[in-house]
């Protein structure tokens, strides 16, 4: 606190936040940071866009919150951040559908007390809207599961989002709202002095000086913590693979259908996405050295997820519906909480780490409790609200999901709207523009902030045509242009 | 000696038996006479219609399309395809157009395939 | 202010076989609006610059841009009033209305009847469920030749193929024309999937070896793409361990097979379930009364000839149709037997004659196409799944099959 003390006489002065790593968790915390008069906050992150390390590959669900023990944070913001959401639509214009989930069990003594155990859980976490469901009623929920499914635990509360849209949008919030965010830039090293974080080293070469420290990194938040000197405990890497199913398959399923969980963690599920297809997964399956790039599907990974999920609903993976495979990785932790704790040795520097699932859930809750808990109370800095304040942005027009009379309309003021380019998602050419300008630089980040690649074709109709959208609208030659990281070029050169 | 030989000159993809009688071909299995000259050519000099394309300038395209008006040796093709890297042509192209005369010293002219239009900058 | 227009016949899609469609009913009198979602027409034929088009439908042997730029020319003399830009949204089948966006504005048009002609759409790599990185420089052929014949691009400068259907082969012979290694094609089936033309042409021709019963592994890659592992397939496509092989390649093209493109316009429409495209009749009638389908959204067709054809008969019966000519209550099946996978019509009226396309499940080096009911038999040599066989039969020899309520199509295997 010794550093606080002379700071707070100049309450004029603004006080430097630095969060490092905008995923989910680091991009709403920056949101809600560029709210305050007395902070200046910087997000720096190493992709070339928001969301797109552990945020982009998960099942986007929102748990309910009757998981975890009613002792741990996870518990605790995983129920809050799940209500938050509802304010985030509004404030941030994402998606979130409340499909409800169902954790189902083949109905034995031995699953019925697990059942009841996981909804007293939920109970003593304030999850709302859970019902424990049997024979019929369980088959009027989801009428294609498997038979032998007989008792389970459903909850109205639970759903699914867009989680790098939650993100890329909190950084476009906290921008209007004069936050800095710095983008395909990589925290390589940092400075401390007399037990104080000063300043981190960029990959650029830029260095940039704070008062406060905040480490978001994800995968990585050991290799943060490190350059700051501070310990922090070891994450190990869990993989889960992934099938995607087009849109076909969505007949099957109405909400999220988890087995019974186990020590490994939640099972294989199968859920609907928020653009409509189905996903199927993850597998969970420890990695042997620490190598957070390790992204890749396996075969075994694979053929666990088809056998697994036709366990579930018969027959989903029969059918010719897979259009994509990938996989995430989650950090795990021994303790196996989150952990968010101002350092006790070095007292600017907070540690953000071990966010594995519900993560996605809990971030904004994450964000109050940072603010909450850690800046305006251990370390007492009073933040004082900014007058004004950009308070929400407007939701983007999503051509696919505007009736055919807006459509018209919209067409009549910007001919851009009427011209298709992802057939699949139906997304138009102002959608794609619009991403651009946002900051979309590369395939994939077009793809994230729009769906236009995201369908069943899997961009073989419209990969040509965002590339030249992206080229023409920000003179990069098409041959410059990478798909998400800086070696995944597209194009080798002019054949002419 | 027999040979079967697919013939390439059409989809159709006939595929035609040649059998020596003596120093004689009997060609058999073809079906048009389009397929008897491809088995001849493909014994003594195979030739192949080659299509790739020409750098245009001005154009609403970057390239023109073109073919060979009619078969060229095969052994040719790479370097008469190093002939046609260097080539440009300016825009407007017309179907059928003349983009490198006797491109083979035999004849065989390479035409543009697609119009393409002159756009102004 | 939502537009609204009226027409006789309305053709979706402006590849060969919308075309085809809307240049056969305007020579039938009718009025005919034809929506294409690009800014030009002629489908994948403009990115097809080599040769082997048209022999049926023009006697000549063509090139794509030129069989595209044939009917074009031909359909601005006949009046068909060509749209471009114009997406097809959706279609109500019932009412014969259809949605259409465009830079123009998000209008409707509501026909008399409706020919779809959308295509396919390639398989993509996902689809194939390879397990390992996820890099770029994995492209589906057809994106490939895109990039490569009109956006004057190359996608890198070694590549594998995946798949030895026929884009494949194309673009493999395209990419070492320009100046790329080509290492190999890969296929997992005992026999190619494309054209045997093709495979000497393409494959033969510069030396790039053909693997059968072989399919890609693992591909390997954090950024672009590195490696690719191959393996060699059992009998039941399972991959063999022992066998791997490493290709340095940074380009993996697929061609791993079209998928007609049936989705999203309308659920109604019936398909059947082996083409995987819509089930129609030999006047190429859908299910609903009034809709016609052709070309690869019926089934995936290896020759434009045979779209183009399809697409001609679906746009003259659109065009009776629309002038109230015609009434097909009466259809019969087309069963499917033995050895016969994509088998084209599904049903059988008496408006036309038959033109039966078939493709053997395996090859066959003697066989016949056995019409049991009408005591009709077709010999051949080396078939081959790739390359569809075609049987035409007039309305006399028809008679039979209104008698015996069918047809069955089967294939046998002689010695
Ligand atoms: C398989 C799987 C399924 C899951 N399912 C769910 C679910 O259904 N519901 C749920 O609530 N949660 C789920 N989770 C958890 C959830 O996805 C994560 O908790 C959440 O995404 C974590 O977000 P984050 O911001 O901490 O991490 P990340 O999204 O990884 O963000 C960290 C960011 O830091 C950046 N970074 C790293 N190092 C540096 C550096 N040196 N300099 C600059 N930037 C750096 C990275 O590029 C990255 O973008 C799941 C997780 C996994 C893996
Ligand atoms: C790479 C390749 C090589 C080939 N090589 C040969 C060859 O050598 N010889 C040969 O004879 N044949 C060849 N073929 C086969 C033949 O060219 C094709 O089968 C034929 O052109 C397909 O025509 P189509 O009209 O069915 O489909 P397409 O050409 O795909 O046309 C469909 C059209 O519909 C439009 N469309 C789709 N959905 C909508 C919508 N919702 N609204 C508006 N418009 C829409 C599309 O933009 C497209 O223009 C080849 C095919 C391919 C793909
Ligand atoms: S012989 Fe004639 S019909 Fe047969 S493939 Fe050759 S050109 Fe075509």
């Amino acid at each position: 606190m010794h550093f606080l003390h002379g700071f707070l006489l100049f309450l004029e002065v603004k006080m430097k936040i630095l969060v490092i790593g905008g995923g989910i968790v680091g991009s709403l915390l920056t949101k809600e940071l560029s709210k305050y008069e007395n902070i200046d906050v910087t997000l720096v992150e190493a992709n070339y866009d928001l969301g797109a390390g552990v945020t982009k590959a998960n099942s986007a669900i929102l748990h309910g919150g009757y998981d975890d023990e009613p002792s741990t944070l996870r518990a605790k913001l995983c129920a809050r951040g799940n209500k938050m959401y509802d304010d985030l639509v509004d404030e941030l214009g994402v998606p979130v559908q409340r499909t409800g989930s169902l954790v189902v069990s083949e109905g034995n003594d031995g699953d019925k007390k697990k059942i009841i155990e996981l909804y007293k859980r939920g109970i003593a976490n304030g999850v709302s809207g859970m019902k424990i469901v049997e024979g019929e009623e369980l088959r009027k929920i989801e009428p294609y599961l498997s038979p032998v499914f007989k008792y389970g635990l459903y909850c109205s509360s639970a759903g699914i989002t867009e989680p790098w849209i939650v993100a890329i949008n909190s950084g476009r919030l906290a921008e209007s709202n004069g936050a800095e965010i710095m983008l395909g830039d990589r925290v390589v090293g940092g400075l401390v002095r007399n037990k104080r974080a000063v300043s981190a080293v960029l990959n650029s070469g830029k260095k940039i000086q704070a008062d406060i420290f905040i480490n978001c990194a994800g995968l990585y938040y050991e290799e943060i913590a490190k350059y700051f000197d501070v310990e922090v405990e070891k994450v190990l890497l869990r993989k889960g693979e992934y099938l995607l199913l087009d849109k076909a398959a969505k007949q099957f399923v109405n909400g999220v259908i988890f087995p019974l969980p186990t020590k490994m963690g939640k099972g294989k599920l199968i859920l609907p996405t928020i653009d409509g297809g189905v996903f199927l997964g993850p597998t969970s399956e420890d990695l042997k050295s620490f190598d957070p790039e390790d992204l890749a599907t396996t075969r075994n990974g694979l053929e666990e997820i088809l056998k697994s999920s036709d366990e579930l609903v018969p027959g989903i993976s029969k059918f010719n519906w897979i259009i994509k495979s990938f996989a995430g990785l989650r950090p795990e932790t021994e303790g196996k909480d989150f952990i968010i704790k101002r350092d006790e040795e070095i007292s600017n520097f907070i540690t953000v780490g071990g966010i594995r699932s519900p993560g996605l859930t809990a971030a904004p809750a994450i964000s109050e409790y940072v603010i909450n808990e850690i800046l305006n109370g251990q370390m007492n800095i009073k933040l004082i609200k900014k007058e004004k304040i950009v308070e929400r942005i407007p939701a983007k027009i999503r051509v696919r999901e505007e009736s055919f009379e807006r459509i018209s309309e919209l067409i009549e003021k910007d001919e851009l709207y009427g011209r298709i380019i992802c057939q699949c998602n139906q997304v138009s050419e102002r959608e794609i523009v619009d991403a651009v300008h946002s900051g979309a630089r590369t395939i994939e980040s077009v793809k994230l902030r729009t769906r236009a690649g995201f369908g069943r074709c899997q961009g073989g109709f419209c990969t040509w045509k965002v590339a030249k959208i992206i080229s023409r609208e920000t003179g990069i030659e098409l041959e410059e242009l990478i798909m998400n990281n800086e070696n995944s070029y597209l194009l080798e050169g002019k054949v002419r | 000696m027999n040979r079967k030989i697919t013939c390439v000159m059409c989809p159709v993809g006939c595929r035609i038996t040649v059998e020596m009688n003596g120093d004689e071909p009997v060609i058999s299995g073809n079906r048009c006479t389009r397929g008897r000259q491809y088995v001849i050519d493909e014994l003594i000099k195979p030739k192949r219609v080659l299509t790739t394309s020409v750098k245009v300038e001005d154009g609403d395209l970057p390239l023109v399309s073109v073919k060979t008006s009619g078969p060229i040796e095969k052994k040719i093709i790479m370097d008469k395809m190093k002939e046609i890297k260097k080539k440009t042509v300016g825009a407007p192209v017309k179907i059928g157009e003349i983009i490198i005369e006797n491109i083979d010293g035999n004849g065989v002219d390479l035409l543009a395939t697609r119009k393409v239009k002159k756009i102004h900058k | 202010m939502m537009k609204g227009i009226n027409t006789d016949v309305l053709v979706i899609g402006g590849g060969a076989g919308g075309m085809a469609a809307a240049l056969s009913a305007a020579r039938e009198k009718s009025d005919v609006i034809l929506l294409e979602r690009e800014n030009s027409t002629g489908g994948v034929l403009n990115q097809c610059i080599h040769n082997g088009f048209g022999l049926h439908f023009y006697k000549e042997e063509l090139t794509g841009p030129e069989f595209a730029d044939k009917l074009f020319n031909e359909m601005t003399l006949d009046r068909v009033n060509i749209i471009s830009e114009s997406y097809v949204s959706e279609v109500d089948v019932e009412n014969k209305t259809v949605r259409v966006l465009s830079p123009d504005g998000a209008y409707e048009i509501y026909a008399k009847a409706i020919v779809i002609a959308t295509g396919a759409r390639e398989r993509p790599f996902g689809a194939l469920m390879i397990p390992g990185d996820r890099p770029s420089g994995i492209y589906t052929a057809g994106l490939a030749q895109r990039f490569v014949n009109l956006e004057n691009r190359l996608p890198g400068k070694r590549a594998l193929i995946l798949g030895s259907g026929d884009i494949g082969l194309i673009m493999a012979r395209r990419l070492v024309l320009e100046g790329m290694k080509v290492e190999a094609v890969v296929e997992r089936m005992p026999f190619p999937g494309g054209l045997l033309r093709n495979i000497v042409q393409c494959l033969e021709d510069y030396n790039i070896p053909l693997y059968l019963s072989h399919t890609v592994t693992k591909t390997v890659g954090r950024g672009r793409l590195e490696k690719v592992e191959v393996s060699e397939v059992d009998e039941n496509y399972n991959p063999i361990p022992g066998t791997e092989k490493i290709y340095d390649v940074d380009t993996l093209i697929l061609s791993a097979g079209l998928i007609p493109q049936v989705e999203d316009i309308s659920d109604s429409l019936q398909l059947d379930r082996v083409n995987k495209g819509y089930a129609v009749s030999n006047s190429c009638e859908t299910n609903i009364d009034g809709i016609y389908a052709a070309g690869n959204n019926v089934a995936v067709f290896d020759l434009v000839d045979y779209v183009a054809a399809e697409g001609w008969v679906a746009g003259r019966h659109a065009a009776l149709k629309s002038k109230g000519g015609e009434n097909n209550t009466e259809k019969y099946p087309v069963i499917r037997g033995k050895n016969v996978s994509i088998l084209v019509p599904s049903y059988i009226d008496f408006n036309e004659s038959l033109r039966l396309y078939l493709r053997i499940s395996k090859p066959i080096e003697h066989g016949r196409v056995i019409l049991k009911e009408l005591n009709i038999e077709k010999k051949f040599v080396d078939g081959v799944p790739s390359e569809m066989i075609q049987m035409v039969l007039n309305k006399k020899k028809m008679e039979l099959i209104r008698e015996k309520g069918g047809l069955f199509v089967e294939v046998v295997e002689d010695e």
